[in-house]
């Protein structure tokens, strides 16, 4: 059973995204994202500062099994990426909500995550 | 729901992610394919390959039917228990399997791939109906590869009363004992056993090796091992189509006594007089990404190949992959990876060897 904390938001692309005192919105995979791709090896990240629209394929993940793309999960400006994470792929296993956050966006509306799915949402679609 | 081996409870108690094989409900991994890969290259792993089609052929002409239907020469089998890999070839030379074939005190003993179980057993059933010799496949026996520096040791310290026999093995020899059959055989490029149980027993000797240490091993890691031993995968890297001269397996096809007219060798001969039209060779990215079977191989002004199989390795921390590429392809290419073209390094196989990188 996959492990979806309450106070996240999700998208349909196995995106989590949580919301920052400051205003950005951090985004990583989901724990059911990992478990399908299985072990990770390689994570290629998005520049900072690139502009990205919502839906455009911004990261790659790579694991034993697959090469999967991962998403702008919203609009906005990429402001920060987990360089660790990068040197690290396999923090995306073993801690995807912690450690192995992907990227920080400056979402173009700040109200955006409102739209987004819940934990509820979200778990009752990887079932 | 798939076809279920005699370890199929073993399976889901260790944790197993069941996925269809070949129609078969196997572990793909038990938890992290990495880790279980790095167990095989470090101490010792366990795979359940009941799955493979065990195939005993007897009589008096079965020597005889043997070379007619394989590239190999069974009568290089010096000694009992001998063992050759060789491919079964089809009139046009191309691969039907790749299989191993063990020598016995009158009869013989083959492993054919799971799947291709029907087609190889109505070809083989098909070709000995001119010989005296009889085939009998053996589903009642389960199979479990014990593979890693530390395997042999574990499976005697569990096999206590066969230790003897299974310490005097030599590699490439197997021997039965009973209805267990023993074989230093493996597909992982480390040392290791693959053995053969009557299936109502294999469950007992499985929890008995977990209780010596052994960790169970998926199909997963049993991919990536042997793509690092530079170990054929049949359907991906050679099929009916392709010739052993274009899998690699040229060393497989034995053409001394010239007067062994073993079927697909007429092909075989023609091909090598027209020219080989491409090879097999091992390819390694040493940059970041990862290669895939299908993916494209461009080799400057000469072609283009494919890979036919690609992925991480996990001793070598990089990308490596088997490819069919124009024959003249030099050691250096392209890969087309997520629409650009990536320079990769064109290698002698095997990758990996007992733990270590092997190529230049």
């Amino acid at each position: 059973m996959s492990n979806i904390p309450t106070e996240l938001k999700y998208v349909e692309s196995h995106e989590w995204l949580r919301k920052e005192a400051d205003g950005t919105i951090t985004v990583g995979i989901t724990d059911f994202a990992q478990a399908a791709l299985g072990d990770i090896v390689f994570i290629e990240l998005p520049e900072v500062d690139t502009e990205v629209e919502a839906d455009d394929d911004i990261a790659v993940v790579e694991s034993v099994k697959a090469a999967s793309d991962v998403y702008a999960p919203i609009a906005g400006k990429i402001v920060a990426v987990n360089e660790d994470l990068a040197d690290a792929p396999e923090k995306a296993n073993e801690d995807p909500y912690g450690d192995a956050w992907f990227f920080r966006m400056e979402p173009t509306d700040p109200n955006v995550l409102d739209g987004l799915m819940s934990a509820e949402d979200y778990a009752a679609k990887c079932e | 729901m798939g076809k279920q081996t005699p370890l199929y409870q073993q399976h889901l108690d260790a944790n197993g992610k069941i996925v269809d094989f070949g129609g078969w409900d196997m572990p793909i991994h038990y938890g992290s394919q990495l880790q279980e890969h790095n167990v095989v290259r470090e101490d010792a792993g366990m795979f359940d390959v009941s799955h493979m089609t065990i195939v005993d052929i007897a009589g008096p002409e079965a020597l005889a039917y043997l070379q007619k239907i394989l590239a190999n020469d069974v009568s290089k089998l010096g000694f009992t228990g001998k063992a050759l890999y060789t491919g079964m070839l089809n009139e046009e030379g191309g691969v039907i399997d790749d299989l191993i074939v063990y020598k016995m005190d009158g009869w013989y003993r083959t492993v054919v791939n799971c799947g291709t179980r029907e087609k190889d057993l109505a070809w083989m059933n098909k070709q000995i109906e001119a010989f005296d010799a009889t085939l009998t496949e053996r589903p009642e026996l389960a199979m479990v590869a014990v593979q890693g520096p530390n395997a042999i040791e574990k499976v005697k310290q569990v096999r206590t009363e066969q230790a003897d026999l299974i310490g005097e093995l030599k590699v490439f020899q197997g021997l039965p004992v009973g209805e267990w059959f023993y074989a230093r055989t493996g597909y992982t490029g480390e040392d290791g056993l693959e053995i053969m149980i009557p299936a109502a027993e294999v469950a007992e000797f499985w929890d008995a090796l977990i209780t010596a240490g052994v960790a169970p091993t998926g199909l997963g890691a049993r991919d990536t091992l042997r793509l690092e031993a530079g170990m054929n995968l049949y359907g991906n890297d050679m099929d009916d189509s392709i010739s052993p001269l274009q899998a690699g397996m040229g060393w497989t096809i034995a053409w001394e006594p010239a007067d062994r007219d073993f079927i697909g060798r007429k092909a075989l001969e023609a091909q090598k007089a027209a020219g080989i039209p491409s090879k097999l060779v091992g390819i390694v990215l040493e940059t970041r990404g990862v290669m895939r079977s299908h993916q494209k191989v461009v080799v400057e002004g000469i072609g283009e190949g494919e890979i036919t199989s690609g992925t991480f390795s996990p001793t070598l921390q990089h990308s490596i992959a088997m490819a069919r590429v124009p024959y003249d392809t030099g050691s250096e290419c392209n890969i087309e990876m997520r629409g650009k073209l990536i320079p990769a390094r064109v290698v002698k196989m095997p990758f990996v060897r007992s733990g270590k990188k092997v190529f230049e």
